[in-house]
């Protein structure tokens, strides 16, 4: 109601310099004051705070690069940065080794089991994350659940706590339903008979999957990957809490420049070095989660 | 071309059956199909026709029975070693490739490559009248046009046997036509061994050397659409080819001569069912005639009272439905010259005994029914 | 070579599954541990968690504050994230593409980035440990989930019905409020749900812009977590995962019958 109250001012507001006559300019005028609320707030607490770090991390203590030049050249940064980076690809990898399957077998499976794997994947959001990760803690802490299994099997037990690997096992569990929805939303909507078309042309399953179910499931798994990595990349919580000194990622790094030690314009240079590595990524990927062949048929 | 009728392959299936927990899906099926004929599986969706295709290409394994394509058994054999083109019913163009790619395909996993890989795709693109469109992708093309590009994908390599699964079933009625000429000219061209699966009867007719009537998993009948119009096997049979009467009422067998009793007045032919079972006549619209009440009829032959509900001008004659005394209908066509009715009017319907088919009752014949 | 295939893939999606929700039920048991420890498998039985959980003032007061800005910010998410919505449908323009991606990016933007920018900015004015400050930052969080999951609805709306309600005889006003509004009130529902639980659940933001006076409950969890062993944090999980089980629940549930009608 008050969305057509709205579109209605709206559209009077940008069709009355216009002659009347014009219904065409009412359309496209109406709808944008539709958008300015959103575009409001998001101006307001996304785009001025940006703004800030930006500025700051030019402007503390004084105005120059060298906030810039302290970050590159400090080879601690540098390593975080590149722990950053490995830290997000494996965490990407695991996750698309893990979704891949299991968004295939939600496309091949019946309704009832489509539903528990689906309820699977979401029951992780409706956990509180950070209890999720005191989870986490239990589990892989030295005396903890999968140490005593290890130990049990004979194995000797793995330090996990504190390490890089506990920090990919905890971020790859948190981020899987990332990978795996649109992979699946993709595999849904590829023609198994496609898969079958390329079997009766002389394809073995193996082939069949490679040239033609894979390059279809393409975009999902661009889209998965990106989104996955991105996410990564800006972790805090779980790095903060299962990793150790030697898998701080650069989140950490950020906030302990700002909150600890007071230092904007530093904090405020790794934050643009993360929001740029972030932006170049989805730049670089937008074009790759299109799907360039809709299927189906103009008549 | 190759010359026509050397190079499909026969198919023998001998007492398929496929089950699905209780379903049968295919019922005890056999069907012998000759090298190089156009054989059409006909019959209404669940009937069994798409699962005899699924067997033949390998897409379902059967849960007994023999089945052998070109001499040799081919049962187990994963579908990617059958050598058999397959036209999916929505084309199943890779969306991913160009047009020239996706009729390449084929070729590529057989290892032909270079000129020749490019001749035979070109050979095939021809065939279909598709040259021009070797770089499109499926989605720039209409639902005709992708049609004819999955036909050149389906025998660029060869094979000796295609099937086709419903290929015109979503397009409209101008562009099945033509496409089911298109067909026809080139399985004349190709000399392989075509099966077609339809629900359309007409189209069975226009296509086919040999029709295949299934219902509910069994095939009802095998021949050509001739053989299926004027000697239906079966009621279902005969009510899914082509307009058909059927007459139903008490019935009274006495010598060589079965009579049914059709509210209050009675019709005779010649005959008795084999099998046993209910009889009933069924009879082909043409070989009806109207008549106004009263006026003298040859001898011999049979009548019924009944008043026009339906008249209908074809251009070629008219098409009349008349309500018998019973509450049926019965479906008359008449040649231009023929005399003409109109709505509401009593007539009298006459027939030869000779030319009623006495079948069976089947309850199923009116369910299935599309 | 089908089945052994079949088996494996079916196993390892099982493993897969396990994996994403075990961690859910380690914090079960820990809960009613008798012994302020976190070590598993817990000792004992006992409710105390519950009771500190609920007695704690700490404890209670951020599940409160929690509480309302999560509601405050689902109600305004809604509104601002459905109108938007609306406008990017109806704009069907290059425009709207760019539109649409600029109001997402609260989406991809890393949260310490973010959070010290909003840090830096709420210092300025004041807004630090405040209500409105919550609201705000949250709300921005919140409004792409809505608009992504009104948009959908939207999608599959078909704009027809509008305008054959119209010929009906309806007003634009009613049939906007009698054919579309409920149309895509599932979606309006899923974005309000989602909007809450992301208010609800966030904590890097919160975790800057806390102050002793206003503190939600994830930072509680989280500095309970880091200061020491209580398991009143599992008791806190569980009771969070029981009643989000049963609102998802009971959304299922209303929307099968609905799928059926």
């Amino acid at each position: 109601m008050a969305g057509s109250d709205i579109a209605a001012t709206g559209g009077r507001t940008a069709s009355a310099p216009a002659a009347a006559g014009e219904p065409r300019r009412r359309l496209s005028g109406g709808p944008f004051w539709l958008v300015v609320p959103a575009l409001l707030l998001l101006v307001a607490v996304l785009g001025l705070p940006l703004a800030m770090i930006v500025m700051r991390s030019f402007a503390e203590p004084r105005w120059g690069l060298q906030n810039y030049f302290w970050f590159f050249g400090t080879p601690v940064n540098l390593i975080v940065l590149q722990r950053t980076f490995v830290i997000s690809a494996w965490v990407a990898v695991v996750c698309l080794v893990c979704g891949y399957p299991y968004a295939y077998v939600m496309t091949a499976v019946g309704p009832k089991l489509r539903l528990a794997l689906i309820l699977c994947v979401l029951v992780p959001f409706w956990v509180s994350g950070v209890v999720r990760t005191l989870a986490w803690v239990i589990l892989l802490q030295d005396s903890g659940v999968i140490n005593s299994v290890l130990r049990g099997l004979g194995l000797g037990s793995v330090r996990l706590i504190r390490t890089q690997t506990g920090v990919v096992i905890g971020m790859a569990q948190v981020l899987l339903p990332f990978m795996i929805l649109p992979l699946y939303s993709v595999m849904k909507t590829i023609d198994l008979r496609l898969v079958q078309a390329a079997r009766s042309l002389g394809a073995s399953p193996a082939r069949a999957f490679l040239q033609v179910y894979l390059p279809l499931s393409l975009p999902g798994v661009y889209a998965g990957a990106i989104i996955v990595f991105i996410l990564a990349l800006g972790f805090y919580i779980t790095p903060a809490l299962l990793g150790g000194p030697r898998s701080t990622m650069l989140s950490t790094l950020i906030q302990n420049q700002v909150l600890s030690l007071l230092n904007w314009g530093r904090g405020g240079a790794m934050g643009v070095v993360l929001l740029i590595a972030t932006f170049v990524l989805l730049a670089i990927a937008a074009p790759l989660m299109r799907q360039p062949h809709r299927q189906g048929e103009r008549r | 071309m190759a010359p026509s009728g050397t190079r499909g392959a026969a198919i023998d299936i001998r007492a398929v059956s496929k089950r699905y927990g209780n379903f049968a899906a295919l019922d005890n099926v056999s069907l012998h199909i000759e090298p190089g004929e156009f054989m059409t599986l006909l019959g209404p969706s669940g009937s069994g026709k798409t699962t005899t295709l699924n067997v033949i290409a390998g897409f379902t394994e059967v849960s007994s029975g023999a089945l052998e394509v070109g001499g040799r058994s081919v049962v187990g054999v994963p579908a990617h070693k059958r050598n058999i083109g397959v036209v999916f019913q929505h084309y199943a163009l890779f969306p991913h490739m160009t047009v020239a790619r996706n009729v390449a395909y084929p070729l590529g996993l057989r290892g032909i490559s270079g000129a020749e890989r490019e001749r035979r795709v070109n050979k095939a693109l021809d065939m279909v009248k598709m040259v021009d469109f070797g770089h499109r992708y499926p989605s720039e093309l209409s639902g005709g046009q992708q049609q004819r590009v999955a036909l050149a994908r389906a025998t660029v390599f060869d094979p000796p046997l295609l099937l086709m699964d419903e290929p015109l079933g979503a397009l409209d009625k101008k562009l099945r036509e033509w496409l089911q000429l298109e067909i026809k000219r080139i399985h004349r061209e190709l000399g392989t061994t075509f099966v077609y699966v339809t629900h359309d009867q007409e189209e069975a007719l226009v296509l086919s050397d040999r029709i295949a009537v299934f219902n509910q998993g069994r095939i009802e009948q095998i021949g050509t659409g001739r053989e299926l119009y004027d000697e239906p096997a079966t009621l279902f049979v005969g009510k899914f080819i082509g307009d058909s009467t059927i007459l139903r009422g008490p019935a009274a067998t006495s010598g060589g001569e079965t009579a049914l009793d059709i509210g209050g007045q009675k019709v005779a032919t010649a005959g008795r069912l084999a099998n046993g079972g209910t009889p009933v006549m069924l009879l082909r619209p043409e070989k009806l005639a109207l008549a106004r009440p009263g006026a003298t009829a040859e001898n011999g032959r049979n009548r019924l009272s009944g008043r026009v509900g339906e008249a209908i001008y074809l251009g070629s004659g008219s098409k009349y439905e008349v309500v018998l005394a019973d509450g049926s209908k019965a479906i008359v066509r008449s040649g231009l010259d023929a005399e003409s009715f109109a709505i509401g009017e009593e007539v009298d319907l006459l027939f030869s005994g000779g030319d009623a088919k006495l079948l069976a009752d089947d309850a199923t014949a009116d369910l299935t029914l599309t | 070579m089908k089945l052994p295939s079949r088996i494996l893939l079916g196993l390892f999606c099982l493993l897969v599954a396990v994996w994403l929700v075990a961690p859910t039920f380690v914090v079960v048991p820990m809960s009613f541990n008798e012994k302020k420890s976190l070590a598993f498998p817990p000792d004992g039985f006992s409710w105390q968690w519950y009771h500190n959980f609920f007695t704690n003032t700490d404890w209670s007061s951020s599940f409160f504050s929690s509480l309302k800005v999560a509601t405050v910010t689902a109600l305004v998410a809604t509104v601002l994230g459905t109108l938007a919505a609306f406008g990017l449908d109806r704009m069907k323009s290059r425009a709207s593409g760019v539109l649409r991606a600029l109001l997402i990016t609260p989406m991809v933007v890393p949260g310490v980035v973010l959070a010290v920018g909003i840090y830096a900015v709420y210092l300025d004015t004041h807004l630090v440990g405040t209500m409105t400050g919550f609201v705000l930052a949250h709300t921005m969080l919140a409004i792409p989930f809505v608009i992504i999951a009104v948009s959908a609805s939207l999608e599959v709306f078909d704009r027809r019905l509008e305008v054959a309600a119209t010929s009906l005889g309806a007003s634009r006003l009613t049939a906007f409020r009698t054919v579309t509004l409920p149309l895509i009130a599932p979606g309006m529902l899923s974005g309000l749900l989602f909007a809450f639980v992301t208010s609800f659940d966030e904590i890097i933001v919160a975790l800057f812009i806390t102050s002793p006076y206003l503190k939600t409950l994830p930072v509680q969890i989280y500095s309970s977590i880091t200061r020491d062993a209580d398991p009143t944090v599992a008791a806190v999980g569980t009771i969070l995962f029981l009643v989000t089980s049963l609102v998802i629940g009971a959304g299922l549930i209303i929307g099968s019958r609905q799928g059926r009608r």
